[in-house]
């Protein structure tokens, strides 16, 4: 039997960047800001480095990294794992440190999308054409979502009236948290009605269903649990990290329903087998999800069992999800306020976690949260790759 | 004895007429979508011919038209393997006449009386250029027909045929030209296609030993209505003998016109019937058909019939000359498509093989190699899903997609194939109003052959998904 990762590694320092439209900030510039902001928050020196994992989508070596920080021939190890990039970095970079190979590790994902003089991700029209190597499925990232949102509302039988405001609760949810947090890209709260009537991408998913896209930067130093008190008292321990990679059975089995990612049941599962957790919506304090598009995070509240399946809308029209809600989902604002920076995100969704553990949220502060959870979702649903990861409070 | 074993024809969903702001001609005209050329019209023709008969048992393709995608390449192989033929077959283009469709009808004949072919496909389709607004474009329609010539099962024996060679510059297209050229037009008609047909046709008759009044129907080209009436009157014919001419319906659809006029015919045909079909151009050829009891037998799926009665009328003339007359992107840039990697999966691109396991029975597109059911390695079939009805399993209307007002949405079909297999396709030939309620999940597709995209000087095809023909065929009367 497998051993778990939970309790043999601590965060003992993180830093993020203001995302955003970071016109003056070079890639370079990000990763200085954020691997200095978590070196003087774990009050180590750069040289306390042994090793690093870099994640970037679009930065296709370690090597910027240790320039970027100026290391001393530690090893560095480029991440990509699409959506899930940097929580992946931070995955191994835990895995080095129980393995018992370091003491101090960074984990860093950066991007810079701002650079490219087009908005959006890419992607979209004249993919899926075979005649490329791999024949990838059709559609940028919106057309994954909105196939998802259209199965969604036909197999639970919902009106566009009807499901449009629930979608529209959600954008307004994540706006309102991002209002709160000086970090994000979108600062601004927005109503119902302005996401209900922005014009329309991908039907039913209009403007304020899809997340922006942005530049950003975020760093962990992780070590071994045993030590992680030599750093700080409030160190955040890793309970859990999971990850699942589809196989595009989405698009290649009849069977595959389309309402749910299988990615992100498979990846929880292994992460709560590992931190002990049979009641997540219960247990979980607050949770950093993929909501690069209000239908994904709305079906992920079913996937990682916040939610039993069909009923999210009604958890979601509730208010469960709201900050003051049960269940905190993107206290921070989520990517509908930080935007995507893909390489990053990961570890910006971990910084709130982080900061939540030990207090330090500010106006969105939960009430002693206990556990917290991360969640990244890249390409399709069933032909994608999901990440989880539970931090919990030190005993 | 040779003939026709089986035909079927293709018209393009569009048509000009009335209805279409801008458009002044009193007829309406078929008119090929953005991603339609003479290659897809004659695969859509081919297929509606073939119907169940076994696509393994064709010996060739020849191709005529006067609009294949390229000057160096053949249009023939590409439709065979969309068709999903043999490899060991002959391909031919025949091409550069108003005549290459009867050309290739008669080759097809004469490669069957030799020996060397026991059953062949002959397309023809022409989706021709004139200026926006000529006399021209009030007339050029776009179609295709297709037949299978073969010796047994005879719908319709091919009894004679004669051909007359006419050098003339009447009417021609340089290889640099977009548009067709034409002479004065008093000079082209009465020294050209009055001068010719006429004893062309008398000669074949009396060489068969028969007079007008023995064929049933003639069958001939015309440039436009005015001409194509005159001729019947110097032939002689009673209305009864005239094939419809369908300019009304279609327009001239250039190699492709007499060939769709002859499936028009055999339509409507009944044993025992004489048909005396003319085609022109560089002179002319002449082809005398006997239908035979064996008509009763063969229907096209669709035919002329079908494809005519079902229309989609293109609200603006501006609208026409954006999809139809615009280039489809940069032809000579780059930017293309890879010909290594179009040949690597040609399975996948032509004749829309997906893999069947051979140890669990899963159908898959794209082609598996490792079964995405029970892991099975390399044991699997090809399985032919270009001719497989499929259901929506759910879509994207995409409103922010990079494409022209008139294609807007974009939709994109995830698709679940009757016979097992999940696809995702472009669709096209589509309409749109309210997004809650057209182009529901659920609503049965078909697979077509179209063009993606020309770059690089390529021309790259692939499947797109379209609502079934037969939905057409109501709304327009609505």
């Amino acid at each position: 039997m497998a051993e778990s990762i939970k309790d043999k590694v601590a965060i003992v320092g993180m830093g993020c960047v203001k995302f955003g439209e970071n016109w003056e900030q070079s890639a370079e510039d990000m990763m200085i800001d954020a691997a200095y902001e978590a070196y003087e928050d774990a009050g180590i020196e750069p040289k306390d480095i042994q090793a690093a994992w870099f994640g970037s989508t679009q930065i296709g070596q370690g090597e910027p990294l240790a320039t970027a920080l100026k290391f001393d021939y530690i090893p560095v190890t480029r991440v990509e794992n699409l959506c899930a990039t940097a929580t992946d970095a931070f995955r191994n970079a835990c895995f080095a440190v129980a393995s018992g190979m370091y003491d101090v590790v960074m984990a860093l994902g950066c991007e810079k999308l701002k650079d490219t003089g087009r908005g959006g991700l890419g992607g979209g029209g004249g993919g899926g054409a075979p005649g490329s190597a791999l024949m990838v499925p059709a559609g940028g990232p919106f057309h994954y979502f909105s196939r998802m949102a259209n199965r969604y509302m036909e197999h639970y039988g919902w009106r566009y009236e009807e499901f449009k405001p629930i979608l529209a609760k959600i954008a307004v949810k994540n706006h309102y948290n991002g209002s709160l947090n000086p970090k994000a890209h979108f600062q601004r709260p927005i109503t119902e009605e302005q996401a209900i009537n922005a014009p329309m991408m991908a039907w039913p998913l209009g403007l304020y269903d899809c997340c922006g896209v942005s530049d950003g930067a975020a760093a962990a130093i992780i070590t071994r649990a045993d030590i992680a008190k030599n750093f700080r008292d409030d160190y955040v321990l890793v309970k859990g990290l999971g990850l699942a990679v589809g196989a595009r059975q989405g698009y290649l089995q009849q069977s595959y329903d389309m309402v749910h990612m299988e990615e992100t049941v498979r990846a929880a599962q292994q992460a709560y087998a590992q931190a002990g957790i049979k009641d997540p919506y219960k247990e979980i304090d607050l949770a950093e999800v993929h909501d690069c598009f209000t239908i994904t995070e709305l079906v992920i509240m079913e996937d990682l069992g916040f939610a039993p399946r069909g009923r999210a809308p009604e958890y979601v029209k509730e208010g469960r999800f709201n900050l003051d809600g049960d269940l905190a989902v993107n206290p921070d604002g989520g990517l509908k306020s930080f935007g995507h920076p893909i390489g990053a995100s990961g570890l910006r969704m971990l910084y709130e976690v982080y900061k939540q553990m030990q207090g330090k949220a500010g106006p969105r502060q939960r009430k002693n949260p206990t556990l917290g959870l991360t969640h990244n979702f890249g390409l399709n649903p069933g032909s994608g790759v999901a990440s989880v990861c539970i931090l919990g409070q030190r005993d | 004895m040779v003939g026709i074993v089986s035909y079927g024809a293709y018209v393009p969903l569009r048509r000009l007429g009335r209805g279409t702001q801008g458009w002044r001609a009193p007829n309406e005209k078929a008119v090929a979508y953005y991603d339609e050329d003479s290659l897809t019209m004659a695969v859509a023709a081919a297929i509606d011919c073939v119907g169940d008969i076994d696509r393994r048992t064709i010996d060739g393709l020849y191709f005529a038209s006067t609009t294949s995608p390229y000057k160096e390449k053949l249009a023939a192989t590409t439709t065979a393997s969309a068709v999903d033929l043999r490899s060991d077959i002959l391909t031919m283009d025949v091409a550069d006449t108003l005549r290459s469709g009867t050309g290739a009808l008669r080759m097809a004949a004469d490669t069957i009386k030799a020996g060397s072919a026991r059953l062949l496909l002959v397309t023809a389709s022409d989706c021709r250029l004139a200026p926006p607004r000529s006399e021209m474009d009030q007339t050029f329609g776009d179609g295709a027909a297709a037949f299978l010539i073969g010796d047994t099962n005879v719908a319709a024996t091919i009894e004679a045929s004669y051909s007359f060679s006419n050098e003339l510059l009447d009417m021609w297209r340089s290889n640099t030209s977009r548009y067709v050229h034409t002479w004065e037009d008093r000079w082209v008609y009465e020294e050209g296609y009055f001068k010719v047909l006429p004893p062309v046709i008398a000669e074949f008759l009396k060489r068969c030993g028969l007079t007008t009044q023995d064929i049933t129907k003639f069958i001939f080209y015309g440039p436009n209505p005015r001409r194509h009436g005159e001729m019947a009157q110097k032939l002689g014919l009673k209305p009864p003998q005239i094939q419809d001419p369908l300019f009304s319906k279609m327009g001239d659809t250039g190699a492709a016109f007499v060939p769709m006029l002859l499936v028009a015919a055999l339509e409507e045909a009944k044993p025992g019937d004489k048909l005396l079909c003319a085609s022109y151009g560089d002179g002319a050829d002449v082809l005398l058909l006997r239908v035979t009891d064996q008509i009763t037998k063969v229907k096209p799926k669709r035919g002329m019939k079908v494809h005519l009665a079902s229309k989609m009328i293109v609200p603006s003339y501006e609208q026409y000359l954006g999809f139809h007359h615009q280039p489809m992107g940069n032809e000579e840039g780059g930017g293309g498509p890879s010909a290594s990697a179009i040949a690597r999966e040609r399975e996948a691109i032509y004749p829309l093989h997906g893999t069947k396991c051979r140890v669990c029975g899963t159908v898959q597109y794209p082609p598996q190699r490792v079964c995405t059911n029970c892991r099975a390695k390399d044991n699997f079939d090809y399985y032919r899903l270009s001719d497989k009805k499929a259901k929506v399993f759910t879509r994207v209307l995409d409103y922010a997609a990079p494409v022209p007002a008139y294609d807007s949405p974009s939709v994109d079909m995830m698709i679940d194939w009757e016979c097992g297999g999940r696809g995702n396709f472009e669709m096209t030939d589509k309409r749109i109003n309210d997004p809650r309620t057209d182009l529901p999940i659920g609503m049965e597709v078909e697979m077509t052959f179209r063009k993606l995209r020309v770059g690089g000087g390529i021309h790259h095809y692939w499947w797109k998904c379209m609502p079934l023909r037969e939905s057409w065929l109501e709304k327009e009367e609505k």
